[in-house]
């Protein structure tokens, strides 16, 4: 029972970024603008958290670090595809590769140091459920804030009025516009949440997952958590479900290397790449069934007339 | 404070021209910004990092190796991009292009003539074709998105490569080092001036390829096809033009671009197949492609400037001590700018300090 809820633990760590990050960029994605810079916050939040956390001595600054590093950035994104009208695909692009060169420099004197972990945090009583008490409640704390984001941005986009704006924004801006609704100011708030989430995301690599630094350590998953996004239909509690699936493949293949099974290594890191590429031509197979789900605005810039 | 766009009647010709200078010099502040946080004299930084790599011959030759790649990748992402179909796995028919074409030297050793080359090349191409076809026929075929696609690509490209330079393709007399063995001569792309410096003929590919390409979309129905499809794909389906076709066309190209190039930097600058080939030319050529604004032949000029941070990347980390990324953000700087600079050409821009009064709301 202990490996297989080791196993698990494990699994739910290795989608906890992805969850996270995925999920700021539903909410981005919903207002209509398509965010492909998530790599490049999600590596400045890393840094950023590791190196606040070093100079500060404490996670939870370097934690919050992460959170204002990532949402800084997405500003930067914000004003070029919102103010300026500028194309978000390259733009987004753009800072992913703006994202991985300063993180890079910003981090070389970090490389190698000893990082902090943050520390879990056992919930009393509930952490003591036999079994599922320990996966549940005995974890850190952003594993917590990614369950506590995931139900709380499907509450806000379902269930309140400024979710419905903002869905609505994402389907048909001219018509969001002409009701008398401020399409570039939720937009803004959006693609900021997005990034701060994504901040998040990177602080939960460097602080809990590998508590270091190493360049490039995100590796792809802002990627993954976009695909996850289009594997879920935009849809909240989908991207959960996604995102342990992932956690699963990835955390399978490094069982699969440390037990030896005969298959190179690099053919079992692939995996994850892989599988993200099939459930992509899975889920967009129907293409009735992805227009009808993905955001009618989504990509396109939107120049308020007045 | 917010900005203000108005659509212009037409694009500026004006800033059309002027906005990648206008990019640049922005770019040049910010860096210059950035050299001051860092503790240098900016006007120092900015010397050895943008005209010293420009004052020594061998520089100068490195210029061009670095140059080759980036121009050829960018020539083909920016027929790719032009027919709005985004390839960003250039990274990953890079990769694939310089694995298939140095099976010839590798599995074939003893095979030297002058056929061994063209070979190669044609084979290099072939590699990256391919590896772009992926995207593209799942793209057409399914429907998945080809962005994701293209760059989930690379990254499997990247383990497999690894793979074969450490496993099945090393060398057996490396001293278990990853690598394969040297490409003989016959297989290796000469140097134009092998007495002064390192530039190798595929900066001559390189150009070659962007008039071409440019001839082909000035002057041909394809190209015609490129430009109406990305503008307006409504239009080109009503003229009859095959919005699948061209997404293959652009894939293709681009692809096989790329991996004449992954070809050309394995044969000519490394001479020998290594786990890895790039320091991300695939990704920094997206830089260049637009840049150069999308016209092959401004790819030429945009590919010697990306060119030049790699190597003042390095010229910053041996005379000033500081980190060669520089160079890297240096690049994410630029296309930032240029992508910004771009809304001139086609939006008047104002800055307007205060709120409008509600009353100019409801003109227009």
């Amino acid at each position: 029972m202990d490996i297989a809820q080791n196993i698990l633990l494990t699994i739910m760590t290795a989608a906890t970024p992805l969850l996270i990050a995925a999920i700021g960029e539903l909410v981005v994605e919903r207002s209509g603008v398509l965010n492909l810079g998530v790599e490049g916050m999600m590596v400045i939040g890393a840094v950023c958290g590791f190196a606040a956390t070093i100079l500060s001595g404490s996670p939870w600054i370097g934690m919050l670090a992460a959170i204002v590093a990532g949402a800084v950035a997405s500003l930067l994104f914000g004003v070029l595809t919102l103010s300026l009208a500028a194309n978000q695909v390259a733009t987004g692009l753009s800072l992913t590769l703006l994202g991985l060169g300063l993180s890079g420099m910003i981090g070389e004197s970090f490389v190698g140091s000893a990082g902090i972990k943050l520390a879990s945090l056992d919930i009393p009583v509930l952490s003591d459920i036999p079994l599922i008490g320990r996966l549940i409640f005995g974890q850190d704390p952003i594993f917590y804030m990614s369950l506590i984001l995931t139900g709380g941005v499907a509450w806000f986009l379902f269930r309140t009025r400024a979710g419905l704006t903002l869905r609505a924004i994402g389907d048909n801006h001219a018509s969001a516009h002409a009701l008398g609704i401020n399409v570039l100011k939720i937009r803004y708030l959006a693609v900021m949440f997005g990034g701060a989430c994504a901040g998040l995301a990177g602080a939960h690599l460097s602080l809990v997952y590998t508590p270091q630094w190493v360049e490039n350590m995100t590796a792809g998953r802002g990627w993954i958590a976009l695909a996850l996004v289009v594997f879920a239909s935009w849809r909240p509690w989908r991207v959960l479900g996604g995102a342990y699936l992932f956690g699963a493949v990835s955390i399978g293949q490094l069982h699969a290397q440390a037990l030896g099974i005969g298959i190179p290594s690099q053919f079992l890191s692939a995996l994850p790449y892989v599988a993200t590429i099939v459930v992509l031509v899975i889920i967009s197979r129907d293409r009735r069934l992805t227009l009808m789900n993905t955001p009618a605005s989504l990509g396109q810039a939107f120049v308020p007339d007045r | 404070m917010r900005i203000e766009l108005q659509k212009r009647p037409t694009p500026s010709a004006l800033y059309a021209v002027l906005s990648p200078f206008i990019a640049l010099g922005l770019t040049l502040i910010a860096g210059a910004i950035m050299f001051t946080i860092l503790g240098k004299n900016p006007v120092d930084a900015l010397y050895s990092f943008f005209i010293e790599p420009l004052t020594e011959v061998w520089s100068i030759h490195e210029l061009t190796v670095k140059a080759a790649p980036l121009i050829l990748i960018a020539v083909g992402l920016s027929v790719c991009y032009r027919s709005n179909n985004w390839n960003i796995g250039a990274e990953g028919q890079f990769i694939m292009g310089g694995i298939l074409g140095s099976l010839v030297p590798i599995l074939m050793p003893g095979f030297q003539s002058w056929l061994t080359l063209p070979l190669m090349l044609l084979l290099g191409m072939a590699g990256g074709a391919a590896w772009g076809a992926i995207p593209a026929f799942l793209k057409t075929r399914f429907n998945t998105n080809e962005i994701l696609v293209s760059l989930m690509l690379v990254y499997t490209a990247q383990l497999f490569l690894d793979w074969l330079a450490r496993g099945v393709l090393r060398d057996p007399n490396g001293n278990n080092f990853p690598g394969s063995i040297r490409f003989p001569s016959a297989a290796q792309l000469p140097e134009i001036m092998p007495s002064q410096g390192s530039a190798h003929y595929g900066i001559f590919l390189a150009i070659i390829a962007a008039v071409i390409i440019w001839f082909m979309l000035s002057f041909t129905l394809n190209g015609f096809q490129v430009r109406v499809l990305g503008a307006n794909p409504r239009a080109g389906r009503f003229a009859g033009f095959s919005q699948t076709r061209m997404t293959y066309f652009a894939f293709l190209l681009s692809g096989g671009l790329a991996g004449l190039a992954g070809i050309a930097e394995v044969s000519g600058a490394i001479g020998q197949l290594r786990e890895t080939i790039s320091p991300g030319y695939g990704f920094t050529a997206i830089i260049v492609a637009f840049l150069g604004r999308l016209s092959p032949l401004g790819a030429i000029a945009a590919g010697f400037m990306l060119a030049l941070t790699y190597l003042g990347g390095e010229a910053a980390q041996m005379t000033l001590g500081i980190s060669d990324k520089v160079g890297r953000v240096f690049q994410g700087l630029l296309l930032f700018f240029v992508l910004g600079c771009d809304t001139l050409i086609n939006y008047q821009v104002r800055l307007v300090l205060r709120k409008a009064a509600p009353a100019a709301g409801g003109q227009g």
